[in-house]
């Protein structure tokens, strides 16, 4: 019991390292730039012990629940050696979860009041839920299916920027030939899809696959996944935006 | 009390965005892999630790950060104060005008990268898996600067109102070129730190800032530059960690030089 009080308090003690900065900046340009005094102070006070525990409480499950989870399935994934298994398991987690991500709602939702200003698509209720709808599951769809090519790369071993550079490429054409109000919206995409969750879960998995191989460096191999995670659903927004224009 | 009720609804919310999660583990877990969890009850206990700390997490933040950052965002962007008080409203802007802006714009990116939990969760296996050679201040430093530059760009292309195609282009070409240089190691992991430093912190001050901007400034639109400022924060990381990890690699090599020749 002891050693998680000193756990506890250890991983505070880092949490409020790491949300010092916020709260000086935001103090900073509150008190000295816009020369205003801070609302409500009680409120202030409740949310940012809040913050902090809040942070604790999550790094201290990372160690305990999702790495270790991560990385247990990888290793048993790895030695059952069913290629088949392993990719739609990383399919299934990427698109689970993403098609719930409430980032990725919030955006989809932006993109079709953008697409119907454009004149893209009839400005009606229906028209603009049926593109939000689609463009969600294009994106999960695009995540799922980064995940299952980066669980493919850490077990053949390919280079990670071959991928990412190809991947570039491929964004840099589709810009070219895209509706102009779909573009801002897209490259946005690629950032919000990953969630806080999501991360840790996929970090563990691929350097859990990476260890387990053998000859692949989990360093070198074992990350890579979140990249592909980011840089696909900016192609098949882009893609979507081609196919509904 | 409001707080309270507030965290019970975030607390809905995570759970609801946790359950997929859980039902694709718990389903290969009995259905195909058929293998006991070692540890199950501390697993449990670590998945509760993350939903509930996160529920707090952001409750906090809406509480407390959000609001504030979300205003000063806005106050900094209204054209009262970048003509000045007291004074007449400007007839035109210059984009020198903006200081302020791209001074917060930089700072909260710093800030809020520094904080971001995704992040914090990366580096930590980052430097578990490279026996520490890959340090997690380092690492989340160079991921800060990194955003923090982003931002900086991302609201100053917003008041000049240039193409973002340009600014994402040209940030491509030199991550392919960086890559040449770089070393193989730190590759994989400076793609995957542009995926993490944009959620739960950054994302919503981000949005608000580019919002508020492009309501401002005049000739721009809100629906087509308000968007853009993630893009920035997930390329330009990238960027400063390949520099971080050339940089590195350039003093490494030096050190092994000069004491290699006495």
């Amino acid at each position: 019991m002891t050693g998680q009080l000193r756990f506890f308090a250890q991983t505070m003690l880092g949490s409020l390292r790491d949300l010092a900065p916020i709260f000086l900046v935001i103090g900073v340009f509150q008190l000295l730039v816009l020369k205003q005094p801070l609302p409500n102070g009680f409120e202030l006070l409740i949310g940012a012990i809040l913050v902090i525990i809040g942070l604790t409480l999550f790094v201290m499950g990372l160690e305990l629940g999702l790495f270790p989870i991560g990385e247990a399935m990888a290793h048993d994934f790895a030695r059952k050696g069913s290629l088949f298994w392993l990719m739609l398991f990383g399919f299934c987690l990427g698109f689970g979860t993403t098609v719930a991500e409430p980032a990725l709602i919030a955006v989809a939702r932006e993109a079709a009041t953008v697409a119907a200003d454009g004149g893209l698509i009839a400005s009606d209720e229906m028209a603009q839920q049926r593109y939000a709808g689609g463009l969600r599951l294009s994106v999960a769809f695009s995540v799922g299916l980064a995940i299952m090519v980066g669980v493919l790369r850490i077990v053949f071993g390919w280079p990670v920027h071959y991928l990412i550079i190809g991947g570039y490429l491929g964004v840099v054409i589709m810009t070219r030939f895209a509706p102009p109000e779909i573009i801002g919206v897209a490259y946005d995409s690629g950032g919000v899809t990953t969630s806080t969750i999501t991360v840790p879960l996929v970090a563990a998995l691929g350097v859990g696959l990476a260890s387990s191989i053998k000859g692949r460096n989990p360093v070198v191999d074992g990350f890579g996944l979140i990249a592909f995670a980011s840089l696909t659903p900016i192609i098949f927004v882009l893609g979507y935006g081609m196919l509904m224009s | 009390m409001s707080g309270f009720e507030g965290v019970v609804d975030v607390l809905k919310v995570t759970v609801l965005d946790v359950l997929p999660i859980i039902a694709v583990l718990v389903g290969f877990q009995v259905l195909v892999l058929r293998r006991r969890i070692a540890n199950l009850s501390r697993v449990i206990l670590g998945f509760v630790y993350v939903v509930v700390g996160l529920a707090l997490f952001l409750q906090g933040l809406e509480q407390a950060l959000f609001p504030l950052g979300k205003t000063m965002a806005a106050q900094l962007s209204d054209l009262d104060f970048i003509s000045g008080a007291g004074r007449e409203l400007l007839e035109t802007v210059r984009w020198q005008d903006y200081l302020w802006v791209y001074c917060f714009a930089f700072c909260i990116g710093f800030a809020t990268t520094v904080a971001e939990p995704a992040l914090i969760a990366v580096s930590l296996k980052a430097e578990e898996v490279s026996g520490g050679t890959i340090g997690v201040s380092g690492l989340r430093l160079s991921v800060a600067l990194g955003v923090a530059i982003g931002l900086a760009l991302g609201t100053w292309r917003i008041v000049i109102g240039a193409p973002l195609e340009y600014f994402i282009m040209a940030g491509y070409v030199l991550v392919m070129v960086q890559t040449i240089f770089a070393p193989r190691v730190m590759i994989a992991l400076a793609y995957d730190s542009g995926g993490v430093t944009t959620s739960t912190v950054t994302v919503p001050l981000v949005a608000a800032l580019g919002l508020g901007l492009a309501t401002s400034v005049p000739g721009r639109s809100p629906m087509l530059d308000g968007f853009g400022l993630i893009a920035f924060a997930s390329l330009c990381p990238i960027i400063s960690v390949l520099a971080y990890s050339q940089i590195s690699q350039w003093y490494a090599q030096r050190y092994r030089l000069s004491s290699g020749a006495e």
